[in-house]
């Protein structure tokens, strides 16, 4: 019970976070929301056994993308027109 | 034109919320992912073989080799087309930006960085070494040790990181583990095997079959974690700076 609890609260939290990355109109807001969709990814796999897809997840996903594309938007404008 | 386009998300989300009803619960044995011979075979044979607990590590590394071989070659061209496309571009999109920030760095978070890093780059070893046993690996390994390079060049600016870590001396470290990966392959195909049949290295060195696969694969992913520690560190510094690779964010 408690684990599907805790499954459930991930799943919509991840939809949450997938419309706010998509709707939000500040880039560099999308890119943080981008890390809070893949760590709650993360937690998601770990919670379901892939531990080392989980701990690349955390690593590449959260980690470095979110620093390559903080990185790059800071160099670009930084409102989206759309 | 959004609500045009509406109508295909629309119906695209329903006929997959359709499909998803067919798909097998989580950890359903009869799943045709585990009810398949490959996957029980891997389960009951990758301990006799390769004496690895970690079956993804032995899938990945050994089994898969040559997917994960090419993998790593991907993320060095990924690095390349970067710095090929960014060196030396005066950029037309260089005007919305000021590079006179000459700020000094913060106390505070230099000196947390000097204490983090050597622990972040120990775990990294850590990961990648400890990676048959526990999860882990090369790349994710390869992946927390860029961090800790990109941390240095958060904290103060990227010339302090370049210091440290070269540009030119990031290429020759990624070529070389790419090299380090194909040349295991190629050693065991000199000693009579097949191409990345990692258990013809027991004659060379003093340990049983198994265990030949057990380091080979070791060896391995130390290459995988050569390249993409050097090629993480490598975009963020040409990405960061539009291929000028002066001043900070």
């Amino acid at each position: 019970m408690g684990l599907e609890l805790f499954n459930t609260m991930i799943l919509l939290l991840l939809v949450v976070a997938a419309i706010v990355a998509l709707r939000v109109k500040d880039l560099l807001t999308a890119s943080v929301v981008f890390a809070v969709y893949s760590f709650l990814m993360c937690l998601l796999w770990a919670e379901m056994g892939a531990v080392d897809v989980a701990f690349t997840e955390a690593t590449v996903g959260a980690g470095i993308s979110t620093v390559v594309m903080v990185a790059t938007i800071l160099n670009l404008k930084r409102k989206s027109s759309d | 034109m959004k609500k045009i386009s509406l109508i295909p998300v629309l119906v695209v989300g329903v006929l997959l919320l359709y499909a998803a009803d067919d798909f097998p619960e989580w950890g359903n044995p009869t799943a045709p992912a585990s009810a398949s011979s490959l996957s029980s075979h891997f389960i009951s044979n990758t301990g006799v073989d390769t004496e690895v607990p970690n079956m993804v590590t032995a899938v990945l590394a050994d089994y898969r080799g040559f997917d994960t071989m090419f993998e790593t070659v991907v993320v060095f061209i990924a690095g390349m087309a970067v710095l090929a496309i960014l060196k030396g571009s005066s950029g037309p999109f260089s005007k919305n930006k000021k590079y006179t920030s000459s700020i000094e760095p913060d106390l505070i978070v230099t000196n947390t960085v000097r204490l983090l890093v050597p622990v972040i780059q120990i775990f990294s070893f850590y990961v990648l070494a400890h990676g048959h046993v526990s999860p882990g690996g090369g790349f994710q390994g390869g992946v927390v040790m860029g961090a800790s390079f990109i941390m240095i060049a958060l904290s103060w600016d990227l010339e302090t990181a370049l210091v440290r870590f070269p540009l030119d001396k990031c290429f020759l470290v990624a070529a070389l583990g790419i090299i380090l990966y194909g040349g295991i392959g190629l050693l065991s195909m000199f000693l009579g095997g097949e191409f990345l049949d990692y258990a013809e290295l027991a004659n060379i060195l003093p340990v049983s079959r198994e265990m030949a696969r057990y380091h080979a694969m070791l060896g391995v992913e130390i290459g995988v974690g050569l390249t993409v520690t050097a090629i993480m560190f490598a975009l963020y510094a040409n990405l960061s700076t539009e291929g000028k690779l002066k001043g900070g964010l």
